[in-house]
């Protein structure tokens, strides 16, 4: 493996958050029905003429910013002429001289080291339309299904330098450069709505090698994993071809999730786009005040963010990255904070009970019912010893679920602990009784024993008592 | 500056026209007739003349982000040959 180095660059198609198109007021709604979403400019009729959308122009800029880049205040379109039904008009309008912004980078950190990726360009564009297949896949369906709802969306795109050298990297990028742009407004950066899709070059070369070896673009990537896993097989096949004295074929080939292959999809011919500049839309001319305003509106960044978390609130660097990794997980954790002290049980939680319950349901922190304040008081309530942790992760389910304070679900359910000190008494008598065996092991010398026991108190009070409280007691009554 | 009938065949692929062997000299002939008109700029001296961007002297021509009204589902695919579940059909591309 080390006799070869793997050269990866990334494309990253952003979606921008705006209500309407780029060049038109139709709506950007995401999910609607077919062609419903559609005017004369974007179907690219005759006689039909775009303008620009000022919002557009401003996350742009806003993207180019929050990546280091430089913006050109002196920018504007071009047409890529090519046909494919995607593209109405018989080309796309983008920006291919001079984009918005230039020469910026990303600082990531993948397998345990800090690495600076530079990013070659930021540049506007519109979305094409979206061909649906009917068996899901394009290489078994009969005919294409265009729908040109997404025909003329804002989007970004976001080119690497192709300085990445594994799918571990990839992946971290993307990570970093989702958080930013989530941070900024920017995008909903949405992979499963397509906000954001990513397209990866890979070429290896012998180590220490300067020139670069023939390249496969791979698309129909649909998650960061599936980026990672990708590129880490696309990088070992290229070895496989070199190590059998072949030589790669550039080309273009497709990401098949389910056989965790890619497989090639067309050969990649030098196209010839025959690209000049729009003279349909007005150039664009930035003043220094402007790139200056846009800058102030950019908010802290996820790598601020994460030190101030590690040095105001002494939270592990570990456990900032991860809170600060998307907007809205940072922003719940400090209004947590706001009404409940201990850092450290906050982020415990989010990243324990939060994620974990998110991650199974494959829903968003949004689509959760869970809410700071309701968090801060359930982890009083442990505090308090009202309910157990144990209990209090049961709690949290529901309060994730339906939405309720903490306390009324404890007083509904019946969930808090018995602190009746002779009602447990009681059953720990009862236990006692009913466990020879165990008590006689534990006395003459089992301390493992204690354990069965405690369980058994526990299980007799459905988990409502105090395991701590029961332990001393048992051992109290067995000390007798 | 003059083109050779292979760049016109070239242009015509890029266009997807399918011109005949007649059609291609016609064009080529053409065409480095507009050329030579053309040619009558290069006696400008234009050392001076900044590059234009644009043949209109606009710039900067912006809408708020507002939703306009489209069209209809029934006028957009109305020009569509092939229409099914309020898409365009079209033979798949790889």
């Amino acid at each position: 493996m080390d006799r070869y180095e793997a050269v990866i660059g990334l494309e990253v198609h952003v979606e921008l958050k705006t209500k309407t198109k780029l060049f038109c007021g139709c709506s950007t709604e995401f999910g609607q029905a077919p062609n419903t979403q559609v005017c004369p400019v974007c179907l690219g009729l005759p006689g039909s003429t775009g303008v620009l959308n000022k919002k557009a122009v401003e996350l742009a800029a806003r993207a180019g910013l929050a990546l280091n880049c430089q913006i050109n205040t002196d920018t504007w379109f071009d047409r890529k002429n090519y046909y494919y039904p995607d593209l109405p008009k018989g080309f796309q309008i983008t920006q291919v001289f001079q984009p918005i912004a230039v020469q910026g980078y990303l600082d990531i950190k993948a397998e345990d080291r800090d690495k600076r990726v530079n990013i070659n360009r930021v540049h506007i564009e519109e979305d094409p339309g979206k061909l649906v297949h009917a068996s899901g896949s394009i290489m078994t369906s009969r005919a294409s299904f265009v729908d040109y709802n997404r025909s003329g969306v804002p989007l970004v795109e976001i080119v690497s330098e192709p300085e990445l050298r594994s799918g571990a990297e990839a992946k971290a990028y993307l990570e970093k450069l989702k958080a930013i742009l989530e941070y900024t407004g920017v995008s909903d950066v949405k992979m499963e709505e397509g906000s954001l899709r990513c397209d990866a070059n890979i070429s290896v070369r012998p180590s220490g090698s300067a020139i670069l070896g023939a390249k496969a673009e791979i698309k129909n990537m649909n998650s960061f994993r599936a980026v990672q896993r990708a590129i880490e097989y696309e990088v070992e096949r290229q070895i496989e071809v070199l190590e059998e004295g072949d030589s790669v074929t550039q080309e273009t080939r497709t990401w098949d999730e389910s056989q965790g292959i890619t497989m090639a999809m067309r050969s990649k011919e030098d196209v010839d786009y025959r690209c000049f500049i729009e003279q349909e839309i007005a150039p664009v001319e930035l003043t220094a005040d402007w790139v200056e305003n846009m800058r102030a509106t950019i908010p802290e960044l996820p790598d601020a963010r994460r030190r101030r978390l590690v040095d105001e609130h002494g939270l592990p660097d570990y456990d900032a990255g991860v809170i600060t990794s998307s907007l809205s997980l940072a922003e719940f954790f400090e209004a947590t904070l706001e009404k409940y002290e201990d850092a450290k049980k906050i982020s415990n939680w989010i990243m324990g009970e939060l994620l974990r319950l998110l991650n199974a349901r494959g829903m968003e922190l949004g689509e959760s019912k869970v809410t700071p304040g309701g968090l801060a008081s359930l982890l009083q309530l442990i505090d308090k010893g009202t309910i157990s942790n144990k209990m209090g992760k049961k709690v949290f389910a529901v309060m994730f679920q339906e939405g309720r304070e903490p306390q009324q679900i404890v007083k509904e359910k019946g969930l808090s602990q018995i602190s009746d000190v002779d009602r447990l008494a009681e059953i720990i008598a009862e236990v006692i009784g009913k466990n020879p065996k165990p008590v006689a092991d534990f006395q003459s010398g089992k301390e493992q024993a204690i354990g069965f026991l405690v369980g058994q108190v526990m299980k007799a009070t459905k988990g409502q008592a105090n395991p701590g409280a029961v332990n001393s007691m048992l051992r109290e009554r067995l000390a007798k | 500056m003059q083109i050779s009938g292979k760049d016109v065949g070239q242009l015509a692929f890029l266009s997807r026209l399918d011109l005949t062997a007649d059609d291609l000299t016609i064009c080529t002939k053409s065409l480095n007739e507009i050329l030579g008109y053309l040619t009558v700029l290069e006696e400008l001296d234009t050392g001076a003349v900044k590059p234009a961007l644009h043949v209109r002297p606009i710039k900067n021509v912006l809408r708020e982000d507002a939703l306009q009204p489209g069209l209809e589902r029934e006028q957009v695919l109305a020009n569509g040959p092939e229409v099914e579940d309020g898409a365009f059909v079209v033979p798949r591309i790889v």
